[in-house]
Parts: C-alpha cells; sequence; structure tokens
C-alpha cells in the first residue's frame, strides 16, 4: 500500500472538498415547498442528515472512480497489466460494518421520529374525510360542518379519520409533509399541527382513474378568531334556499369534480347552460334537458349517457345517497346555472 | 419457403385462431345456458388465455413434448433447419441456447423500444400543464403500458444474457433442458402481445402496479394485462429452473463454484428469487381477474362505487399489496443482479487487474437476494397497513445498504492501481456506477419511514428507481452488447458510433433522474396527466421540459446503438477471437461460437481473474494438449 499513499492523501482531501460542495449544492438545487406543519419540521431535520451522507458517499465514489480514470488509464499503445491485488479482508470488513453501524443508527433515528410525527396531542380537533372520484369532503363532528374545503385553525393539533367509498386515494399536503392512504372499507388515520396560515392544497397521491390529476382541495390555515368566524358563517347558512342548498349538495357530494359550472369540459358534461339545452345522447337520440332528465340522470346515469361522455364514470347510487329534497335542490340549483 | 413457414408468423395465427375459438366457447357456453349469448369481458378472458395456448402450439414450442406422450423419438436437432437459410432459426423454436439468448435479446430490445415510446409520449404531455394531445385516459393507459412493458423488456434482456452467457461461461454443452428454454422465450411472446392488445380494449389505468379496486373496475384492456403478465411469469419460472440446474450440474471438470465468473454467481441468485418470488405476482392478479369475471371478493371490501353493482364484498384491498409487493420489490433485484454481475464481470477486463473480493461479491448478490425478500412492505408505509410494521420493515430496507455498498467499494478496489482502457463497454460500466450510486443513495431517504411520507408517490421515487434500472440494468445492458456483440456475430461494432451513443445517453440520463426528483421534492405526484404549475415557486415546468428533453436524448442513443449493430454485422472488421483480451472461456473459443460451443471438454486450470499473473484459467482439450 505505500507505494499508493501520495495517492490516497490527494483523494482523501478531494472527498473531504467533494462533499462540502455536493452537500451545498444539494441544499440549494433541492426546493422544497415551504415547512407549514410540526411534522414538516421533523421530517426535514432528517431530510438534511440524509442529504450530508449522500454528499458524502458520492464523493467517496466518485472522487475514487474519477481518480482512476485520470491516474490509472493505460497511456497509448500501453498493452501491460495492472497490479496484483486479489483483495484486503480488512477492508471488506470495514466497508461492511461502518455502513452497517450508519443505517441502524439511521433506523433508530428514523423510528424516533416517527414516533414524534404521528404522536397523539391533547385537545386533537377531529376532521372526518371522504375521498371519492374525484374529490373531497370535510365533515366536523364538532360542529356538524360539512364543505368542500378543509378550514383548521394554526397551531391547533387535527386528527384526520379518513375513508373512501370507491377506490384507494391518499391525503397528501407538500407543505405539511404529511401522506396517508385512504383505504375502502376501514377507516385511516394521520396527525398533523399546522404552523404556519395560508392556503395549501390536498392532492390525492395515489392513482384513482379518469381524473385523479384533479382531485384536489384547499386546506386554509387560519387564525383562531377567523375560524370561529368561519363556523359561525357556516352553521347561519339558511337551508330554505333551494338554490344555495344545491349548490352546497354539489360541493359536497364530488358533483363538480366533473361537471363545471363555468363551461369548461370536464369528465362529465358542464351544468353552465344546461337546462333546456338539447342534448344528443349515446344512442342516438335527442332529450330535451327538463327537470324529468335530470333526475333521471342523477339516479340512473347510464341510461341516457350524452354523446360523447364515457359511460359507467358517475356514481349510480346518488338515488340512495341523496335525499328527495336535496335532489330537488340540486336540480334548482343546475336551472339557476344559465 | 414461404412467409407461413416462418415459426413466429404461424404462431401469431395460432394465437388468433385460438383467440376466436376462445371467445365462440365462451359463446355456446353462455347460450346453453340460457344467458345472453355475448358477453365481452368473460369472452375476451378465456379467448385470450387459449391464445396463449394457440401460440405456443402454432410455433411449435410444444410439438417435441406431444410427440413423447404418443410415444414417438424426438432427436435435438443442431444447425439451422434442413433447406432453409440460416437466419430462419431465429424466427423458429431452435434449441441451441445461443439462439435462444439471441431471441431474447432481439425481443426484449423491441419491448424497450416499444415501453420507450409510451414514454416519450406522455413525456411529451407533461411538458406543459394542461392536457395537450393525450387524454386523461390515454395517458394513465401509457403509464402503466410503460412500466409493465419495461418490465417485460428487461426480464427478456437478463434471460438473454442469462441463456447466452451462463453455459458458455461454465463450459457447459447447452442448458440441462433445451425444450423448457425454447418455451420459457416463446411464451414471452404472445404475453407481450396481449399486453399491447389492451390498448384496444380500452386499456387500463392503474399503473402496472393494477391495484384493486380500481383494477376490480373499469375497462377489459386490465384482463389482457394480467394475462399478459401471467405468461411472462411463467417464462420467468421455467427460466430460472433452467439456469439453476444448468449452474449446480452442468459444470466443467474444475469449475468449482468460486471458480465460475462473476455473472454466473449474479444470474444464480436472480434465479433463486425468480423461481420463488414470481408465482405471487401471478396470483394477485389471477385474484383479481376472477374478482372481475366471477365476482369473487377477494380484495371488494363490499362498499359501492361509481359505475358499478355493489360485489360480493368482504375482502380487503391491502391483502393484495401484500401479495404484490411480495413478488414485485424481489424483482426489482431480478433487473439489477445480473446488470451488477455485468459490471463486476467487465471491469477486471478493461482494468487488467484481478476483481477485487471475489467472495465478497459473490456473497453480496445472494445477501441481496436474501435480504430482497423481507423488505416488501416498505412500498406500504403510508398504506393503512399496521402502523407497527413500518419499523422493521425500515431495518430490512436499510439493510440493503450494506451489500450493495460492498460491491460499490470493490468496483473502486478493481479500478484502483489498474491499466485502465476505455473502449463503449469499458465506458457504458462506468456510466451504470455512476447511475446506479445516484439510484443507491437515494434508497435510504425513501426505506426511513419519516422521510418517505412526504415523498412516496412522487417524482422523487420515480428518479429513484429510474435510477436504479438504468445503473442495475440499462447501462449494464449495453455494456453486454457491445461488449458480447463480437462474440455472437463475429464482427466488430463501429466503435465512433458506440461511444457517441455513450457521450448522449450518460449525461441526459443524469439529468432526467436529477430531474425527476427535483420535481418530487417540489410536490410533483406520480402517475398524473396534468400537474399544477405554479409548484417549486413556478419553475416546475421549466424542469419538465428538460426532462422530456433528456428522455428523447436517450432515445437517439438508442437508435444509434441499434443502427449501428444492424450495419455492423454487414460491414464490421472481423473480430477474431478475443478482442477483449479477456480471460474467460467464452473468448477462448471462435467468434461467432460454432454450433458446438467447446471442440473439447473444458478444463479449468486457474483463477478467472488473475489478469497480471501468467497463465490461463481455462484450456481445452485434454490435459496434455496445452
Amino acid at each position: 500500500m505505500g507505494k499508493y499513499r501520495r495517492h490516497f492523501t490527494v483523494v482523501a482531501v478531494l472527498v473531504v472538498l467533494g462533499t462540502v460542495f455536493m452537500d451545498w449544492l444539494l441544499r440549494t438545487v433541492l426546493y422544497l415547498p415551504p415547512e407549514a406543519s410540526t411534522q414538516a419540521r421533523i421530517v426535514d431535520g432528517l431530510l438534511r442528515i440524509h442529504i450530508a451522507l449522500i454528499a458524502f458517499f458520492f464523493s467517496l465514489i466518485v472522487v475514487f472512480v474519477a481518480y482512476s480514470v485520470i491516474v490509472f488509464r493505460a497511456r497509448p499503445g500501453e498493452e501491460g497489466d495492472g497490479d496484483f491485488i486479489h483483495g484486503h479482508t480488512t477492508l471488506e470488513i470495514v466497508w461492511t460494518a461502518v455502513p452497517l453501524v450508519i443505517v441502524i443508527v439511521l433506523g433508530l433515528i428514523g423510528a424516533r421520529t416517527l414516533n414524534e410525527m404521528t404522536a397523539p396531542q391533547p385537545n386533537e380537533m377531529v376532521i372526518q374525510v371522504v375521498g371519492r372520484q374525484w374529490s373531497w369532503t370535510f365533515t366536523y363532528p364538532d360542529t356538524g360542518i360539512t364543505s368542500s374545503e378543509m378550514v383548521v385553525p394554526v397551531d391547533q393539533p387535527i386528527l384526520l379519520k379518513m375513508e373512501s367509498p370507491d377506490v384507494i386515494h391518499s391525503f397528501y399536503v407538500a407543505e405539511f409533509r404529511i401522506k396517508q392512504d385512504l383505504v375502502p372499507g376501514r377507516v385511516t388515520e394521520v396527525r398533523f399541527t399546522p404552523t404556519q396560515t395560508g392556503v395549501f392544497l390536498v392532492r390525492c397521491a395515489e392513482l384513482c382513474g379518469t381524473a385523479h390529476a384533479d382531485m384536489r382541495a384547499p386546506v386554509r390555515v387560519v387564525t383562531q378568531e377567523e375560524y370561529q368566524a368561519w363556523v359561525q358563517e357556516q352553521s347561519a347558512q339558511p337551508a330554505d334556499d333551494p338554490v344555495a342548498l344545491g349548490q352546497k349538495v354539489a360541493e359536497t357530494q364530488g358533483c363538480l369534480a366533473c361537471h363545471s359550472i363555468d363551461g369548461t369540459r370536464l369528465v362529465g358534461p358542464t351544468w353552465q347552460g344546461l337546462f333546456g339545452k338539447e342534448e344528443a345522447l349515446e344512442d342516438g337520440r335527442t332529450v330535451t334537458v327538463d327537470e324529468a332528465y335530470l333526475y333521471r340522470a342523477i339516479v340512473d346515469p347510464d341510461a341516457e349517457i350524452v354523446a360523447g361522455f364515457p359511460p359507467g364514470v358517475m356514481p349510480q347510487n346518488y338515488g340512495e345517497v341523496l335525499s328527495e329534497e336535496e335532489i330537488q335542490a340540486l336540480i334548482e340549483y343546475i336551472k339557476s346555472l344559465q | 419457403m414461404t412467409l407461413f413457414s416462418l415459426g413466429l408468423v404461424r404462431g401469431i395465427i395460432g394465437q388468433v385462431i385460438a383467440f376466436l375459438a376462445g371467445m365462440a366457447l365462451v359463446v355456446v357456453i353462455r347460450a346453453l345456458m340460457g344467458l345472453p349469448a355475448w358477453a365481452a369481458e368473460p369472452a375476451w378472458v378465456v379467448g385470450g388465455l387459449v391464445s396463449i395456448v394457440g401460440f405456443l402450439v402454432g410455433v411449435g414450442a410444444l410439438s417435441d413434448w406431444l410427440k413423447w406422450i404418443r410415444g414417438e423419438e424426438t432427436p435435438l436437432r443442431h444447425g439451422p433447419p434442413e433447406g432453409k437459410p440460416a437466419w430462419v432459426r431465429y424466427f423458429e423454436v431452435d434449441y441451441n441456447h445461443k439462439v435462444i439468448g439471441v431471441q431474447y435479446t432481439v425481443w426484449g430490445l423491441f419491448l424497450l423500444m416499444t415501453g420507450g415510446f409510451f414514454a416519450l409520449a406522455f413525456r411529451t404531455e407533461l411538458v406543459q400543464a394542461g392536457i395537450q394531445f393525450l387524454g386523461y385516459d390515454l395517458f394513465n393507459s401509457f403509464i402503466g403500458l410503460h412500466g409493465i412493458v419495461m418490465i417485460a423488456a428487461i426480464l427478456l434482456g437478463v434471460g438473454g444474457m442469462a441463456n447466452y452467457l451462463v453455459p458458455l461461461m461454465i463450459g457447459a454443452e447447452d442448458m440441462a433442458f433445451p425444450r423448457l428454454n425454447a418455451l420459457g422465450f416463446w411464451i414471452n411472446v404472445p404475453g407481450t402481445l396481449l399486453i399491447l392488445l389492451s390498448l384496444v380494449v380500452g386499456g387500463w389505468d392503474a399503473g402496472w402496479t393494477g391495484y384493486p379496486p380500481l383494477s376490480a373496475r373499469g375497462p377489459i384492456g386490465y384482463q389482457l394485462f394480467f394475462l399478459g403478465v401471467y405468461a411472462v411469469g411463467l417464462s420467468s419460472i421455467v427460466g430460472s429452473i433452467n439456469l439453476i440446474v444448468t449452474t449446480l450440474r452442468m459444470r466443467s471438470k474444475g469449475m468449482s463454484l468460486f471458480r465460475m465468473p462473476i455473472f454466473v454467481w449474479a444470474v444464480f441468485a436472480t434465479s433463486l428469487i425468480q423461481l420463488t418470488a414470481t408465482q405471487l405476482i401471478g396470483l394477485s392478479f389471477l385474484m383479481v381477474l376472477v374478482e372481475r369475471v366471477l365476482g369473487m371478493g377477494f380484495f371488494d371490501p363490499g362498499v359501492a362505487g361509481p359505475g358499478q353493482q355493489l360485489m360480493e364484498g368482504g375482502g380487503d384491498p391491502l391483502l393484495f399489496q401484500h401479495l404484490f409487493w411480495f413478488y414485485s420489490h424481489p424483482a426489482v433485484y431480478i433487473f439489477i443482479l445480473p446488470g451488477l454481475g455485468i459490471i463486476s464481470e467487465l471491469l477486471p477486463v478493461f482494468a487488467r487487474k484481478p476483481l477485487f473480493g471475489y467472495k465478497w461479491i459473490a456473497m453480496s448478490s445472494l445477501a441481496i437476494a436474501l435480504v430482497g425478500f423481507l423488505v416488501w412492505a416498505h412500498h406500504m408505509f403510508v398504506s393503512g397497513m399496521n402502523p407497527d410494521l413500518r419499523i422493521p420493515f425500515m431495518f430490512s430496507t436499510l439493510l440493503v445498504a450494506v451489500p450493495t455498498g460492498v460491491k460499490f467499494f470493490s468496483w473502486v478496489g478493481t479500478l484502483w492501481g489498474g491499466k485502465l482502457h476505455f473502449p463503449t463497454p469499458m465506458l457504458f460500466v462506468l456510466g451504470a456506477i455512476s447511475v446506479f450510486l445516484i439510484g443507491g443513495l437515494t434508497g435510504p431517504m425513501l426505506a426511513t419511514v419519516t422521510t418517505d411520507i412526504p415523498l412516496h408517490d412522487t417524482y422523487f421515487v420515480v428518479g429513484h428507481f429510474h435510477a436504479t434500472m438504468f445503473g442495475g440494468f440499462v447501462f449494464p445492458f449495453f455494456a453486454a452488447l457491445y461488449y458480447w456483440y463480437p462474440k455472437v456475430t463475429g464482427r466488430m461494432y463501429n466503435e465512433t458510433l458506440g461511444k457517441i451513443h455513450f457521450w448522449i445517453m450518460t449525461p441526459a440520463f443524469w439529468v432526467q433522474t436529477l430531474g425527476q426528483m427535483t420535481t418530487g421534492m417540489m410536490g410533483m405526484r406520480r402517475r398524473i396527466a396534468d400537474y399544477d404549475p405554479t409548484l417549486g415557486a413556478g419553475n416546475i415546468e421549466a424542469v419538465h421540459l428538460v426532462i422530456t428533453l433528456a428522455g428523447f436524448a436517450i432515445a437517439l442513443g438508442v437508435v444509434l446503438m441499434v443502427y449501428n449493430f444492424i450495419q455492423s454485422a454487414e460491414v464490421g472488421a472481423r473480430a477474431g477471437v478475443n478482442p477483449w483480451r479477456s480471460r474467460s472461456p467464452e473468448w477462448q473459443i471462435p467468434s461467432p461460437v460454432p454450433e458446438h460451443s467447446f471442440p473439447s471438454p473444458l478444463r479449468v486450470v486457474g483463477e478467472p481473474y488473475d489478469y497480471g499473473r501468467p497463465g490461463a484459467y481455462v484450456a481445452l482439450g485434454a490435459a496434455g494438449d496445452d
């Protein structure tokens, strides 16, 4: 090994420089969304340890390989062999044992931080989440409020209890660094404590069919006072106005995930200007959109599919999920969108 | 000699006829039962299933066994079929492992380019936010097709290298079971054709992982996808039995286990995984298939969903994920171990130096294979499974880093103090090390539950596994193609074109994988047709454009390689017996390798990688001859 002493010294210096440079580069280039929850701080702390380790091991291997490529290259016409080195048992043991210790330590840190992230907090506020193809609904059991956006007070520990009536979805808010699947047939839980006010988005992170990319909903983190005001406003909503009730149903039952109210073509036909229109159907007939047609289209959607739209996409069970009053309100709401 | 006398054409005709016959069978049975005669889904399923057998009968992969049943003798034919040109044997059932190796490799390359085409299509869609030319459903089908077609391509590439090289490297006359070997290749063809055919019956929109309940509803394309994967999986199983038996029973005199070329160790470890894990993906997809056709509620918990009647219910969606990942995680080691074996195999030749720590590298392959069985649930950290299980699976997953590290350090040890030469294969080996390093180092971040939670199902994962797949398979596979091309064809490829290919593809891949990881950090989810242009402080569209351009550059490199190989087969210089001055057995016999590889039995007289020391590794002929 003596003949390599000078080479090893140069490589060691380059590895140190490389590590410092890579660590700086990765921290600069990798863009992380803002840290907006307690969980995000915990995750990012461990992320920085990982980045430092990556910087070191990347430099270690790359410097050794690049140095060999330059210094130990065969000169033109050189046909001889390299040094006859078969292996080195001590080295093998060292480079087995050291990574072993590192990954065990990483695992211990991982286990501890995971516990920190998921530990139950005092005074948790429970929100029930329903994710369905392709929308989100949030229900607050304390106040009975149901909403298509999630509104939470800042610094309030939140516990989500989540369900899906159709396929697997995943609740993912990048700024909170949390993700949890919603699995049909069971209730899954996830905890977070928002630390920054602002509007974030929950995005579905598990491929869930056609409009998966669009399955998102706003998460508004507000001050305690703003939250109280929102609760007041939601609770005070008059239920006797059928159009307002219809709008509420459309927002919370996922209708608007597939039907726009501004003329945009989504998975299903837009509701803007729909009422009174002549629609061509898949089977060649035409139909005038009146109350009776809208009713049929809600409770038995595949019976008369509008030309150019796929059958089998809309849930078949709205006749059971919605009350008679809600269906009538929905029709009134669609009529109002002229 | 007509087109119809080609085995491949007969096979496809047989597949079409059997498909129609299977459909007719369903129609007749339903009519006899008094049901409406036509039901699309059962007809396509039975037709698809029967069509696989139809292809095998048509191509002739079952002929010898059928003759055995009738009591007829079937001698092994050697050389091209009588009265036909020599190239015809590559389109026929042939029992020579070198022909089968080439068949695997060429079909693998075809699938690699098909899978790449799907990728270029949806990468182009992703250049801008919004939907431009691929609709949601086509986009969702394309990502799944890209995944599964690439997986089939990799399995075929691995099969190609293993079939061609293992018998030559251990001095065996052929594989242990030549007819099984042919079946193992040919069953891939109807399987992959079914997967591609799924596009005409609506595609399938759940990605290659096919999680139910989503995959238990939706278009018929799913069923053809399941059947196709089943056929390809069958190929893995019969191929691995063959390789294990060949390695254990057919080594030449003196070829002890620790004197085998290191690539054979890698293939052996891979075959052990293939033999024991592949059943689970076949089973999990089969269960979804019958859940759809027969209403068995294996995975459906019994909730009504869009467009579906209430199913039987009582099932569990998470059960599928456990079954699926029990194969599909070890599967990534099936993909990368042979590639890492190629790196270890080629480095000593071009460093003119012994392989550093041969036994440690051999054992690290087995260690990765073993630990690989204990890590599957790291794909399920946010799935809703028992949260306490996450900790043991985190530790077992992190453990994979240890044997992988041994390989890296041993490669560095092999390079250090060598006399390095840099023809195209060596460049691809170095490229593989650099790329696999990126993939390997980003692994622990995803193994640690805490950091996996935000990164799971984002483009960070996409970047990570593309780096492991390219570093562990694609780069080493290309290195192997350039390296053994002169042995297979007898001619040298064009070195300049090879180097251009390398210098286009390698930086492009670095950019692509790092770009993917960056968008993942920004919050870009996997498998979305459209994304939010405000992510990453508004920079995400620019990054997506760069990723897409890099993808096209990689495709250009692959096209250059294929052109190089086709052209050099005609005009390349004669390669000679041993252009790389390798000690390995296959380089001691003529190029291209004759029908009977070894004119006389191979004897092992030295160590495989003793570059820098006089004396050979192997000798041909009786002991007195050398």
